[in-house]
């Protein structure tokens, strides 16, 4: 088992900019309590960000995905299981790359 | 807005952390692919599976280990793939401030220790746990602790097994990922009032900014800013 040194410093760099990055905007909140404009952004951010994350992603996909992500969608609401879901998704993208 | 309020006190349990790991058992299955795909690029690049587990472990984000790995020599470019990590990772930043509901009620190593295992999944589901009217806190931990365990054992996998399982780009089982972020919107989705107008504004401006050329995080970041100050405005005018 190798463990080089600078492989060692670049991984514990990685570790302690994120663990700044998954604390340190609420610490900062913490800190300074925000107006409440700010704060109604906080609340609303879930929907907007995994919205912009998928768009994204389906947009260097292409079709594939959009209809993927429909499938999973679709079965998600239907169901409310998420590995469900998970394999629909999986398995249109398949069926869409085989029949086309 | 009272969606966010806690009407009962928030607690920190057990039977809430296990409730968490085991709510997140089936996005086990978006994120194999992603660890399994971490594993085998970590091995192409040459890093031992010490290496590749520690980092996976303490660092535990896979698009930051991803890119980073990305621009992986040998020696190691230390200060670059430390900045690759901040750079995809402050995303996450809003995501424990929005948390703040259950994490101003926990001191110590429970609201450190929560934060410490963030991730984008448990973060959407527990933004809908808490939005549901749940209230103990244990649940972001036991989602965060599950899922990190999955992880772990792709990342893992992905090393000892290296070239042999090699997918083709494009692979469906590499959409897993993208599915999963796809079926975390339905329990986050609250009715055409409140969300339909943010959520189309997000993806328009995330897609503008990537197709004018924008550098990754800052199409997601715009997306996601300006939906939440649309829904935000609309709130509080």
């Amino acid at each position: 088992m190798i463990l080089r040194w600078d492989v060692l410093a670049a991984i514990i760099g990685m570790a302690l900019v994120t663990y700044l990055c998954r604390a340190g905007g609420y610490a900062v909140l913490r800190a300074v309590r925000p107006p409440p404009f700010i704060d109604a952004m906080l609340r609303n951010l879930p929907g907007p960000i995994f919205v912009a994350y998928v768009s994204l992603a389906l947009d260097r996909i292409g079709p594939a995905g959009v209809f993927g992500t429909a499938a999973v969608i679709l079965v998600q609401w239907k169901t409310k299981n998420l590995s469900v879901s998970i394999l629909a998704g999986v398995g249109a993208v398949w069926l869409w790359q085989a029949m086309v | 807005m009272s969606d966010a309020a806690p009407r009962h006190p928030v607690v920190f349990t057990r039977v809430g952390i296990w409730r968490g790991a085991r709510v997140a058992l089936p996005l086990w299955i978006g994120m194999l692919p992603f660890g399994l795909v971490v594993g085998v690029i970590s091995a192409g690049k040459g890093l031992s599976l010490l290496e590749t587990l520690l980092m996976s472990g303490i660092v535990y984000a896979g698009a930051a280990q991803l890119l980073a790995l990305e621009m992986w020599t040998d020696p190691t470019p230390v200060l670059a793939v430390i900045l690759a990590a901040g750079v995809v990772n402050i995303r996450m930043a809003p995501m424990g401030a929005a948390l703040s509901p259950w994490l101003d009620k926990l001191r110590g190593w429970q609201l450190w220790g929560s934060l410490a295992t963030l991730v984008d999944h448990s973060f959407a589901l527990s933004m809908a746990e808490q939005r549901a009217g749940g209230r103990d806190a244990g649940f972001l931990l036991g989602m965060g602790l599950s899922l990190w365990v999955a992880w772990m054992a792709a990342s893992a996998a992905g090393h000892v097994l290296g070239g042999a399982v090699q997918l083709p780009a494009g692979h469906p089982l590499y959409f897993g990922g993208i599915a999963a972020f796809s079926a975390l919107l339905v329990p986050l989705w609250r009715g055409p009032g409140r969300d339909l107008a943010p959520w189309a504004l997000a993806g328009a401006v995330a897609l503008a900014a990537q197709h004018l050329g924008v550098a990754p995080p800052l199409p997601l970041l715009a997306g996601a800013l300006s939906g939440a100050a649309l829904a935000a405005w609309r709130e509080t005018r």
